[in-house]
């Protein structure tokens, strides 16, 4: 895992604090999240410490410190899907798995993520769960979607 | 210099100031929170608004720059109602905890709130529940107080280089955090307490032992005795109120045996011990060809930044304990047997300037056949603490003086308080055992004052050693980058983690004030000129010591007393 964080400083060599956001984007989109060891490894070549790397990356809301789970949800917060109700839809989900945005239940099976416009407006609002779309939900209806995948892991385990 | 005006009158600057700078030398006082004198301004919390009188608008003063036919007007109503306001805002999310918190009637926020005439919660914002951090021996975190000043971020940052703080996420979930959100003894924080010192509010606070010494104290099995660092007979008045640099010396020793505490020592006389241990440590460095240069280890963040920072010049570290755990360590193991007291029976009370001398007195390498030196430590603020639980007024007490055999000390110890002083004492020590020679007047005028680098050079019998005196872990960086390159030039280097050693340690009276570190300073050094016994080497009870205890410095009970190890770290830096 450390490799892949390596392979993207190579391309940056001699790269100072403005390149941070750049290379935390590529090693996300290599590993899938900001690992500890990432961190260590980008600040060591950029000069920046851990704490200042993690109040950056935290500033976005696009870079998570956990791997994805099992089932990864993605919740558009885009303005249709603002428009109607995606922050209840939200917070209703994260009630319901108990973690929030960004971060990742400790089974490792669920994990949320805020994205913007997933391009499927007409079905406003919108969670996506590993790459199945859900649209025109409420409150309830993103529960009950949830406590499914929950159900499916219980019955058939892995 | 240029003038400006400042309610109607015209006020000096210098090009380049700040009008908060020039109000201040003009005796004009506007609040602060965000601001460190020491450090560039960052304009973050707009306390500080000033009315411009020419626009009306506000600026900041702590920010903008003095101008020549700026015209400022400190309270008008408009600055005042802004300050009120911001306030206000600071507190719409602040718990109404002021009873309970370790900052009530010390709190910059809570004194804000009363001078501003904040009354009433106008202002409702959402409460976010959030853990304390108590995670780490000597430093708490409660973040529901913390108003995001970003003074601890800063002080951690660019005094310390430490950077174990940062401000993370944003908006309403915008905090201070350690990287990963990790608690406070994961990361790299050395636990300096120089944070504690900036902070405004009880968010930063010290881990207290108030409550374990208060029950050790009317534990009748216990013999309780507690040791008082150099630097606090210079500071602990500020606590009651008295100008900073009074030295209390013969009071405060009073105040502890009338607390019921059975023995009060001085760790200058262990200064005085660490000093024999340690230039004998050197001698032999030099002399055999050791690793140099060799650093003092008397300050425990430093010796936490070395182990996390730079674990390649961990080697390089005195391996003597800090006065601290020596005192503790002889206390133990050869005092209690002096009195007839199981050495098991002793509770060993510290009073230190210092958060991190309750890390060091945690650490496992302290243990001597599992019994640690000490069993607690408090801090200056703590001390005061618990000078006023037990209801003392200090003003009704005869002085009284330390107890024998640790209560004999020589200035030369007592100048272990300030950045400079471990060195000037050494000096005067190796000086004597190498040209069997007292130097001079004795006074090493190149390293006592500043934070910043000093050096000096000394030739002894055709030896010349140099050496480096550097305050502030941000400023010993330098210094150590060199050693860790094989590069520096020193033989000896003393290291104190706070700007201008333990007289601004992180256990001190709060606030980042430098004049009141300077007086504190000033009252060492006169203590010193004012002394007979001036060098450790002559303190006749730490002679005794060795004739009837330890043998001689750097010897097998040395060795397994008074001296440690240290180890290489791997926090997330
Ligand atoms: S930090 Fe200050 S204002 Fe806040 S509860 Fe404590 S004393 Fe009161
Ligand atoms: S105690 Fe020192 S190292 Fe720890 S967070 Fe505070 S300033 Fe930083
Ligand atoms: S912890 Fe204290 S110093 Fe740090 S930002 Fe909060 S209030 Fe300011
Ligand atoms: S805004 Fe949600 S899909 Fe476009
Ligand atoms: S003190 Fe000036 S903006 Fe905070």
């Amino acid at each position: 895992m450390n490799t892949m964080t390596e392979q993207v400083l190579t391309r940056y060599p001699g790269a100072g604090r403005d390149k941070l956001i750049p290379i935390l984007q590529e090693v996300q989109e290599a590993d899938g999240y900001i690992s500890k060891e990432a961190v260590a490894l980008i600040g060591r070549h950029l000069g920046v410490p851990a704490s200042k790397i993690y109040g950056v990356a935290t500033f976005y809301n696009q870079f998570r410190f956990t791997p994805k789970g099992k089932y990864h949800i993605m919740v558009c917060r885009g303005t249709a899907c603002h428009v109607k109700g995606s922050a209840d839809i939200l917070e209703r989900i994260e009630r319901a798995l108990k973690i929030t945005a960004g971060e990742t239940s400790r089974d490792g099976l669920f994990s949320i993520e805020v994205v913007a416009c997933i391009g499927a407006c007409g079905l406003a609002p919108v969670i996506c769960v590993n790459g199945e779309y859900h649209g025109k939900l409420t409150g309830d209806a993103a529960e009950k979607i949830v406590k499914s995948y929950q159900q499916r892991e219980a019955t058939h385990g892995n | 210099m240029e003038q400006m005006i400042a309610n109607g009158n015209m006020i000096p600057f210098e090009k380049g100031e700040t009008v908060l700078t020039a109000l201040k030398r003009a005796g004009i006082r506007v609040p602060t929170l965000c601001h460190i004198d020491c450090l560039p301004p960052v304009g973050a919390c707009r306390i500080c608004v000033v009315e411009d009188t020419a626009t009306g608008q506000l600026i900041p003063s702590c920010s903008f720059p003095a101008a020549p036919g700026l015209s400022v007007a400190t309270h008008s109503v408009k600055a005042l109602k802004a300050r009120k306001t911001i306030v206000e805002l600071l507190l719409a999310n602040h718990p109404d905890d002021c009873l309970y918190c370790d900052r009530n009637l010390n709190c910059d926020l809570q004194k804000l709130a009363e001078e501003l005439g904040v009354r009433q919660r106008r202002i409702s914002g959402e409460r976010i529940a959030q853990f304390v951090d108590n995670s780490s021996p000597a430093i708490m975190r409660d973040p529901e107080k913390c108003i995001l000043c970003g003074k601890c971020v800063r002080t951690c940052e660019e005094i310390q280089g430490v950077s174990a703080l940062d401000f993370s996420g944003r908006g309403s979930k915008c905090k201070i955090s350690t990287a990963f959100d990790q608690s406070l003894n994961l990361s790299t924080c050395v636990s300096c307490g120089q944070c504690v010192m900036a902070c405004p509010t009880g968010a930063l606070t010290e881990r207290s032992s108030l409550r374990e010494v208060m029950n050790a104290l009317q534990d009748p099995k216990k013999t309780v005795v507690i040791q008082h660092a150099p630097a606090i007979s210079v500071s602990l008045a500020e606590e009651f109120g008295l100008p900073a640099g009074s030295d209390i010396m013969g009071l405060m020793t009073a105040a502890l045996k009338k607390i019921g505490f059975k023995a009060v020592f001085d760790t200058s006389f262990s200064a005085d011990l660490t000093i024999m241990e340690e230039a004998t440590e050197l001698v032999e460095r030099v002399t055999k060809k050791g690793v140099l240069p060799m650093i003092t280890s008397c300050s425990p963040a430093w010796i936490k930044f070395a182990e996390t920072f730079y674990p390649t010049v961990l080697p390089h570290l005195s391996t003597c304990k800090s006065p601290q755990q020596m005192l503790g360590a002889v206390i133990r193991h050869y005092w209690a047997g002096t009195q007839g007291i199981d050495k098991k029976a002793v509770y060993s009370v510290s009073a230190m300037p210092c958060t991190a001398k309750k890390f060091e007195a945690e650490r496992e390498e302290m243990l001597v056949k599992g019994a640690p030196d000490i069993d607690a430590v408090l801090t200056t603020r703590e001390l005061a603490k618990l000078i006023r639980m037990y209801s003392i007024e200090l003003d009704k007490l005869e002085p009284a003086a330390c107890d024998l055999p640790f209560g004999e000390r020589s200035s030369a110890g007592k100048l272990f308080g300030a950045s400079g002083g471990v060195m000037e004492a050494a000096i005067r020590t190796a000086h004597y055992l190498i040209t069997g020679r007292e130097l001079g007047n004795l006074v090493v005028a190149a390293v006592r004052s500043g934070v910043g680098l000093r050096e000096t050079a000394l030739t002894l019998n055709g030896l010349t050693l140099k050496a480096a005196v550097v305050s502030g872990l941000g400023n010993a960086r330098k210094v150590l980058d060199e050693v860790a390159a094989g590069t520096s030039p020193y033989h000896f280097i003393e290291i104190m983690s706070c700007p201008g050693g333990c007289i601004n340690g992180g256990g001190q009276p709060r606030g980042i004030d430098r004049e009141n570190v300077k007086r504190r300073l000033a009252a060492l050094y006169a203590i010193d000129a004012a002394a007979t016994l001036r060098v450790s080497h002559k303190n006749r009870a730490v002679a005794e010591l060795y004739e009837k205890f330890l043998g001689k410095p750097g010897g097998h009970t040395s060795h397994e007393l008074l001296h440690t190890t240290y180890q290489a770290r791997t926090d997330l830096l």
